[in-house]
């Protein structure tokens, strides 16, 4: 088990990030992606480095890391399943995959395997409707989810 | 007199809902049916409103940029597809608009009914107040149903259900009530993000965001915490820009919505801003500011707007109370006895020990008219020229600098000026802690991208906070301003960074070229002084070349200036610059004062000073003085009187007797604490005329009861020369307001007053000094506010001074040798004190120590840097003791890299630190301001407070006895 970072570390790191990408031309969506880069989150206490060094309140901070589900509060699990919930997906049954998921994994949205072995979360279109039912795995797109490719992901995340 | 007939209703100022624009081309459009004409860039919401057509909105008010996020605001254009929002829309020429229809009346009911269905309003229940916008909009749209229900996730209820439904609320955030004066409740909140932006841009703190995406959208402060452990500094923007009752003051909530209002002018600070006081049943519920205020445009800061409940807290003296010894108990008399025992005592020591020996001191908190009639007294009455005033120990050197330089004692800009300013240089003031509604306004500015140079021992929030960073922070040490200044004035002049050509029109080129030939001398190079001042020469030489060339240039400036050794040296080196680099006379330059108090600047130019009659005219003039003479029946003193050190020390002599004091605690306020107390001690009659037993009180032989600003008709004079109108909304709770009680004590002295209103005090200002000589309270009802001078050739008073020339004629250059003070660090005081404010703190706190304010600032604590701690042993939050050559007391430290090892800083809000115990009685050589900005000291670890503080803390106790009061239990 992954102890998490102690706090002057993670303003080490996060600092180390910053300075790399700071000179960008709005520099602070960059920057969020390469805190998770670094640490598979941004940690609350990043937001605060973040803050001061680009001259931003928290608050501001805050909103924007907010706004995009993709910037984690906590770490993932080893693996990411996105099962796509959006209107072609359910349409052809995504409902019922994200069910059969939920059960084969033993977690809900938003949530990781107690063994951290896999994080499920919905996505709202990949843009692969004319394959839908659809999902990714650690960014690989899998299109006409059936009982055969739901099983193997399972066991894929399981390994 | 009924006040409730002078202001019978609510005023209800227009929301035009987007900003005026300021484009000379005019558009003429139709809006059902009305032809309007507006300036170009206009939206079609606000040419509407302009041409009497509401059109309902949620997410607009003319304080702040459009968004375009409500949807209620839609219209329709003639030949133009769909229903475009009216406040991002701008006018165009022959647009003919119909903003009522059933089209329109059908979407803006729909969308209404999808805001209350998850608003309490769609559970039919009572949250608020019931009369927000929101609510008007409701109505005004005709919504009579939700057809959406109440089932379903929702962000109203509590615990995943409301009542009688079973909805799921996981979105729930329950109310948020950590700020003493407003609440925050999330339920009902509808997303309009009109309180960010108005924290964003209108106080630029931004401490509000919106967390979230889609429906888990939600407005919290900072990274979703309390209010209170926000980076809100409760100036009140969000709340006043909140179309609901998500953001609402509880003084509103719980006493119901205000019935009457007054437009009056705040007593706190010298920005003097326009508010509204709101008024139910004889209470004050609300202070909003007004939007046509010339100082604020509807912006306030905590204080103004909040802090107003020391008006009716429980430690207001409302008798009149009298003693023989300073060490018997009050005792409480009726007004007649009071004003005749006060009269008696009073000549009684001019018979027994000369007419010299009693003298007034005027307040600045107090009105224009008030103070007036205060040096009127001493000089018509006690028949000398014993009269000063608490500008004394901030901004005589104002007076003075300027005076010399320019020949106005006054700061030479309005407010407005600062949106034309390409560089601000601020040195020795905080305006975000003391003056924070022009601090707004210059972040603002400094956000369109104006640059900013900094020159403070601290690093303030000027220096950097979100969106705003100094281009330059010359972090002096204190007490160098003037070598700084002056090496600012060598860079200018050696690289030929001057306008000649301003200076050849405007100056004497004689003078200049004197000056110049001084400031241009190697001691006087950055890197000269550098050795004195601690700052980097090419910082300076960087700031000079800004300052210089960066387009209009203004410098501010506070007490950081005036109160040194070398204050008035400093306010014309100041002056120099300005006009070296031609930085005088159009909008967006200038020199401006910030002034501390509501109306210091009115109660210099009212005659405070021993040596000056009403409009800065000296007491030796035999022309000024026959004006008063004739007028007054008397014959004047044509020599200057005492000054209050002078006074005080001719008390200790023995030559000093009585004296009357109206809204000043110069036993806190003054230098050198133990000197003002013991010659307060050495009187006979001290007579205080104030809210509150303050520390002065406890050597006051009489004490006569003060009115608050809310309680008296008169006019306040601000920072940029504004007389504003301040008016009563209350009677006075004591009987008296403060003018009144003066016009008593010069009756039973024997004086033929008989004023009936404060306007009669003001015609005759206006009569007697030239600069006033157009004022009158029936021109101030009318336009609002005048700046002086503001007579015949300025009728509408003079927003910008020394436009075509300078008063005196031709500006003149001074040389300003830097001469370091006496104060000077050694190994028994190694460390340099300075002091300041705090933004929820107002001076000395007599009044925002009785606010809920204290939450924010409940000591004063000891800045002090990780170094000098460290070598000490001083951990954050240790109790230490602070020592300097006039005595010691001691504190809580806070440890910050904000000040530069080797200085130390604290506020003097409160009197049990009783900072200036620590000051010297340095002060400046022209004027007699006390140093108090540089106090050598030295820090030690301790464990409580001093013999001092103790001793002193036990007299403060015994001498506020009144007889058949019990002691608070405290």
């Amino acid at each position: 088990m992954s102890l998490q970072p102690a706090s002057t570390e993670i303003a080490a790191r996060t600092a180390a990030v910053i300075s790399e990408m700071k000179d960008l031309e709005g520099p602070l969506l960059p920057i969020l992606h390469g805190v998770q880069e670094e640490f598979g989150y941004v940690p609350q206490e990043s937001l605060l480095v973040i803050a001061d060094a680009l001259n931003l309140s928290r608050a501001e901070v805050h909103g924007v890391a907010t706004f995009y589900h993709d910037y984690r509060k906590q770490p993932a699990g080893r693996h990411v399943l996105k099962l796509c919930q959006a209107e072609a997906c359910q349409s052809m049954g995504s409902d019922a995959v994200a069910a059969k998921v939920k059960q084969a994994l033993g977690i809900g949205f938003h949530e990781t395997a107690r063994d951290n072995s896999v994080t499920l979360e919905p996505v709202y279109c990949l843009g692969l409707c004319a394959c839908a039912p659809s999902a990714m795995l650690d960014g690989q797109v899998i299109g006409r989810l059936d009982d055969e490719a739901i099983d193997e992901i399972v066991a894929e995340v399981r390994r | 007199m009924n006040i409730k007939a002078d202001f019978p209703t609510l005023i209800e100022e227009i929301d035009y809902g987007t900003p005026e624009s300021k484009a000379e081309k005019q558009v003429t459009l139709t809006v059902d049916g009305r032809s309007i004409t507006v300036p170009e860039g206009t939206s079609i919401m606000r040419a509407a409103m302009e041409g009497g057509v509401e059109i309902p909105k949620l997410c607009a008010t003319d304080m702040l940029d459009s968004f375009g996020s409500c949807r209620i605001c839609l219209v329709e254009i003639e030949g133009r597809n769909g229903t475009p929002a009216s406040c991002t829309t701008p006018v165009g020429e022959g647009m003919v608009v119909h903003t009522q229809t059933d089209r329109l009346d059908a979407i803006r009911r729909g969308v209404m009914e999808l805001y209350v269905s998850d608003h309490p309003a769609g559970w039919n229940e009572q949250a608020g107040t019931g009369a927000s916008e929101f609510d008007a909009v409701a109505k005004s749209v005709g919504l009579t149903e939700n057809r959406y229900g109440v089932e379903g996730r929702n962000h109203v209820h509590e615990n995943g259900v409301a009542p009688g439904h079973g909805s799921l609320a996981v979105d729930y955030i329950a109310r948020d009530d950590s700020n003493p004066y407003f609440s925050y409740d999330p339920a009902q909140c509808i997303v309009c993000s009109r309180c960010v932006r108005a924290c964003e841009e209108v106080q630029g703190t931004f401490a509000l965001t919106i967390e979230g995406r889609g429906f888990e959208s939600r407005m919290v402060a900072g990274m979703h915490e309390d209010f209170i452990a926000s980076e809100c500094v409760s100036c009140g923007a969000c709340v006043q820009a909140c179309p609901t009752d998500a953001l609402r003051e509880k003084t509103v909530l719980e006493k119901g919505m205000p019935e009457r209002s007054a437009v009056t002018t705040c007593a706190y600070c010298g920005v003097g801003c326009s508010f509204k006081a709101e008024v139910k049943d004889d209470e004050v519920v609300r202070m909003m500011p007004y939007k046509d205020g010339k100082a604020n445009h509807g912006h306030s800061c905590v204080k103004g707007r909040f802090a107003y409940g020391y008006a009716t807290h429980k430690d207001r003296i409302l008798s009149p109370m009298i003693r023989e010894k300073i060490t018997d108990p009050w005792r409480e008399v009726s007004w007649e006895e009071a004003i005749a025992h006060t009269a008696k005592e009073f000549r009684r020591i001019q018979y027994q020990y000369g007419r010299g020996a009693v003298g007034g001191i005027t307040s600045s908190r107090c009105t224009n008219e008030e103070t007036y009639l205060v040096q009127k007294l001493v000089r018509q009455g006690f028949l000398n020229n014993n009269v000063d005033t608490c500008a004394r120990v901030c901004h005589s050197p104002t007076g003075y600098g300027l005076g010399q330089t320019y020949g106005t004692s006054a700061g030479t800009q309005d407010f407005d000026s600062v949106e034309f300013t390409d560089v601000a240089l601020i040195i020795g003031a905080n305006p975000a802690s003391a003056h924070p509604v022009f601090a707004s306004r210059l972040k603002k500015r400094l956000r369109q991208g104006a640059k900013l140079i900094v020159i403070d021992p601290r690093r303030t929030e000027m220096v950097k906070s979100p969106h705003i960073e100094a281009a330059y922070h010359l972090p002096l040490k204190p007490g160098t301003n003037v070598a700084v200044l002056t090496s600012l004035a060598h860079v200018i002049v050696t690289e030929g960074l001057f306008d000649e050509a301003f200076i050849r029109e405007r100056c004497d080129w004689a003078e200049f070229q004197d000056w110049a030939s001084f400031v241009a001398l190697p001691e006087n190079s950055p890197e000269a002084v550098s050795k004195l001042t601690g700052v980097d020469p090419e910082l300076v030489r960087g700031a000079a070349r800004l300052y210089a060339k960066g387009g209009n240039g203004a410098i501010y400036y506070g007490l950081g200036v005036t109160e040194h050794s070398q204050g008035s040296t400093t306010v014309m080196a100041i002056a120099n610059l300005a006009m070296a680099t031609g930085n005088i006379g159009r909008p967006g330059v200038g020199v401006n004062p910030l002034r501390g108090q509501n109306n210091v600047q009115g109660s210099c130019d009212m005659g405070s000073f021993p040596h000056e009659l009403p409009g800065y005219r000296h007491i030796s003039g035999e022309a000024v003085r026959d004006i008063y003479e004739s007028l007054w029946g008397v014959k004047l003193d044509d020599e200057p009187g005492l000054r209050i050190p002078n006074m005080l020390d001719a008390a200790v002599d023995g030559s000093f007797k009585g004296i009357y004091i109206q809204g000043e605690d110069i036993l806190q306020s003054d230098p050198d604490t133990k000197h003002v107390a013991a010659g307060l001690a050495a009187m006979e009659c001290v007579v205080v005329h104030d809210l509150f037993l303050n520390e002065t009180a406890n050597y006051a032989h009489v004490f006569l009861p003060g009115s608050t600003f809310l309680e008296k008709d008169g006019t306040f004079t601000n920072a940029e020369r504004r007389i504003n109108m301040v008016r009563k909304v209350l009677e006075p709770k004591a009987r008296y307001a403060d003018w009144e009680a003066t016009q008593e004590l010069a009756r039973a002295i024997g004086l033929d007053w008989n004023y009936t209103h404060p306007s009669q005090i003001m015609d005759e200002i206006a009569k007697t000094t030239p600069s006033f000589a157009g004022v009158s309270f029936e021109l101030l009802d009318r336009v609002g506010s005048v700046q002086w001078p503001c007579n015949e050739k300025a009728p509408l008073g003079t927003p910008i001074m020394h436009v075509d020339g300078f008063v005196r004629g031709k500006g003149k250059f001074i040389r300003t040798e830097y001469v370091a003070t006496d104060e000077r660090t050694g190994p028994r005081y190694p460390l340099l004190l300075t002091t300041g404010r705090i933004l929820s703190q107002y001076n000395v706190g007599a009044q925002t120590r009785r606010t809920e304010n204290s939450m924010w600032h409940s000591e004063d604590r000891l800045e002090i840097h990780p170094h000098d701690a460290e070598n000490r042993g001083i951990r954050d939050g240790d109790w230490v003791r602070l020592a300097s050559r006039s005595g010691e007391t001691t504190l809580r430290a806070l440890i910050t890299d904000r000040v530069s090892p080797g200085v130390v800083y604290t506020t003097f809000h409160h009197p049990d630190t009783q900072a200036n115990v620590i000051t010297t009685d340095f002060s400046d050589w022209a004027t007699n301001c006390p140093e108090y900005k540089v106090t050598a000291v030295q820090v030690a670890p301790s464990n409580g407070p001093t013999e001092w503080q103790k001793d002193y803390n036990e007299q403060a106790r015994q001498s506020r006895r009144i007889k058949g009061h019990l002691e608070a239990a405290e």
